[in-house]
């Protein structure tokens, strides 16, 4: 498996071949509080580099997620729509929101590692 | 302008506050542990909440006060025993309301406890009707200070001795340590609970020591989801200058006597819509799966004519699922009705139905 990889808008993104894994991060659930309703994007769809691919609710407040590259959508999650809270207890690991077979490889050029990730969050944390 | 605080500003910021803010406070939304667990704990335990932004107008006079309130109040004050609180609203003279509030007899007058964003208006309007003739002080010198869930009465009356004697909508004054303290039995959640009144200087001190004894403070963010389980109104949601008590289902809160003679402001509209009904009501909504449907999502019937919109949404952690108060035309709001909530462009099934969503199994003497 690839370095992970992150976007601005708080995924996560690791490749194997060319199908790529995406969630959302650590810092944007910390963000977001309690997870409790998470939508996603239909098998078989097709989604563009920075659209939306589905939606996170929190007690708080809804929220768009964002694809960081473009592909078809070959997988989805459905243990973290069942139970949202998944996102919050493991959102790196096994609470990851689709799989997509990636359609332009240079799109994972602009993304970050995790230390400039982590610089990032950080200031736009404060 | 500058945003204001409370007198537990600090307290609040050791206790890894997020703050938000609301009303012109800087006020506390959650803090380290979350909404759904600070939740969780009220109901089971002992939360406190900072609930000091509110306003505490103390109105000064005896019976000529009664009867000039009566005028503005839909409540039988003339009966009401000194001690004894009562939910009530400010109203114009259709009935439209300008804030819901407590109102308890005291016996150098009135103590009404005020939202928030509507206390200086309020002031006001209460001030323009009753002229000069009482002495009536909107005390910002004071902090108020909510506890409330089952463990609540064992843990302040180790503070204040004899408020577990204070029944359910009353409240009077306390000695404690050498301060004076307003205690009623009542609270916003659905739980058994106590407001505290206290000097502002004296506040943090009585605050840690309810923490010490075991309550947690709860933020503003569980305040709301635990509010609306008990499907209890929010001023600037469920209700505003564009809404009468009866169109927000609270007839109840109106006394019986003053229903037939009328004489507050307000009261034509009220009987008028009482005798013809209302057009439109509030209810309780339960969206079906687990969507959330947010304030201001319009409500369908099955022929997609839109017939309402929701004043608030979230996920109820006791109920462990979304809930949702709105208003809906008055053929629509029977229980069991099946209605649809635009969400995303989306229409998702819902279905109207009874409050509160959460209720409590309250036997006293086992927790």
């Amino acid at each position: 498996m690839s370095e992970v990889k992150f976007s601005k808008e708080h995924e996560w993104i690791t490749l194997e071949g060319d199908v790529a894994t995406i969630g959302i991060t650590k810092h944007a659930t910390e963000m977001l509080g309690d997870i409790v309703f998470a939508e996603l994007p239909e098998k078989g769809s097709n989604v563009e580099k920075d659209g939306t691919a589905g939606v996170v609710e929190s007690t708080k407040a809804a929220s768009d997620v964002y694809t960081p590259i473009s592909g078809e959508v070959v997988d989805t999650n459905q243990a973290i729509v069942d139970d949202p809270s998944k996102i919050n207890e493991d959102p790196e690991g096994s609470a990851w929101f689709f799989k997509l077979k990636m359609k332009d490889q240079s799109e994972m050029d602009s993304l970050m590692n995790k230390e400039e990730y982590d610089k990032f969050a950080k200031e736009s944390a404060s | 302008m500058e945003i204001k605080k409370t007198s537990l500003n600090n307290l609040h910021k050791d206790n890894q506050a997020k703050f938000v803010e609301f009303a012109g406070y800087e006020m506390p939304i959650q803090y380290s542990k979350g909404i759904i667990e600070e939740h969780k704990f009220t109901r089971l335990h002992s939360g406190i909440f900072d609930v000091s932004h509110m306003g505490q107008l103390f109105i000064y006079g005896d019976e000529r006060l009664t009867e000039e309130l009566e005028k503005i109040f839909p409540l039988d004050l003339k009966n009401l025993k000194q001690n004894s609180s009562k939910y009530s609203f400010l109203m114009n003279e259709d009935a439209g309301i300008y804030d819901d509030l407590i109102i308890t007899k005291i016996e150098e007058g009135y103590l009404i406890i005020l939202n928030a964003a509507c206390k200086d208006k309020d002031f006001e309007i209460l001030s323009n009707i009753l002229g000069t003739k009482f002495k009536m002080n909107l005390d910002s010198n004071r902090s108020l200070i909510a506890i409330q869930g089952p463990k609540s009465v064992e843990i302040l009356n180790s503070i204040i001795n004899g408020v577990d004697q204070l029944h359910f909508m009353s409240g009077k004054w306390f000695d404690s340590e050498n301060q004076k303290l307003f205690v009623t039995r009542s609270g916003y959640t659905g739980e058994d609970g106590f407001e505290i009144s206290i000097s502002n200087e004296n506040a943090e001190k009585f605050v840690q020591n309810l923490i010490d004894k075991g309550a947690q403070l709860i933020g503003l963010g569980a305040r709301d989801t635990l509010r609306l389980e008990a499907g209890l109104c929010l001023y600037g949601h469920e209700l505003d200058i564009n809404k009468t008590p009866i169109e927000a289902n609270l007839k109840w809160a109106i006394s019986k006597s003053r229903l037939s003679n009328g004489g507050f402001i307000g009261s034509e509209k009220i009987m008028n819509q009482i005798q013809g009904g209302a057009t439109k009501i509030r209810v309780g909504i339960k969206p079906e799966g687990r969507l959330i449907a947010r304030e201001k999502t319009k409500i369908f019937n099955e022929t997609e004519t839109q017939i309402g919109e929701i004043t608030s949404g979230t996920f109820g952690p006791s109920v462990n699922g979304p809930i949702a108060m709105g208003y809906v035309n008055k053929e629509f709001s029977k229980v069991d009705t099946k209605i649809f909530l635009e969400v995303r462009g989306k229409k998702y099934p819902a279905n109207i139905c009874a409050l509160p969503f959460y209720k409590k199994n309250y036997v006293k003497g086992v927790n």
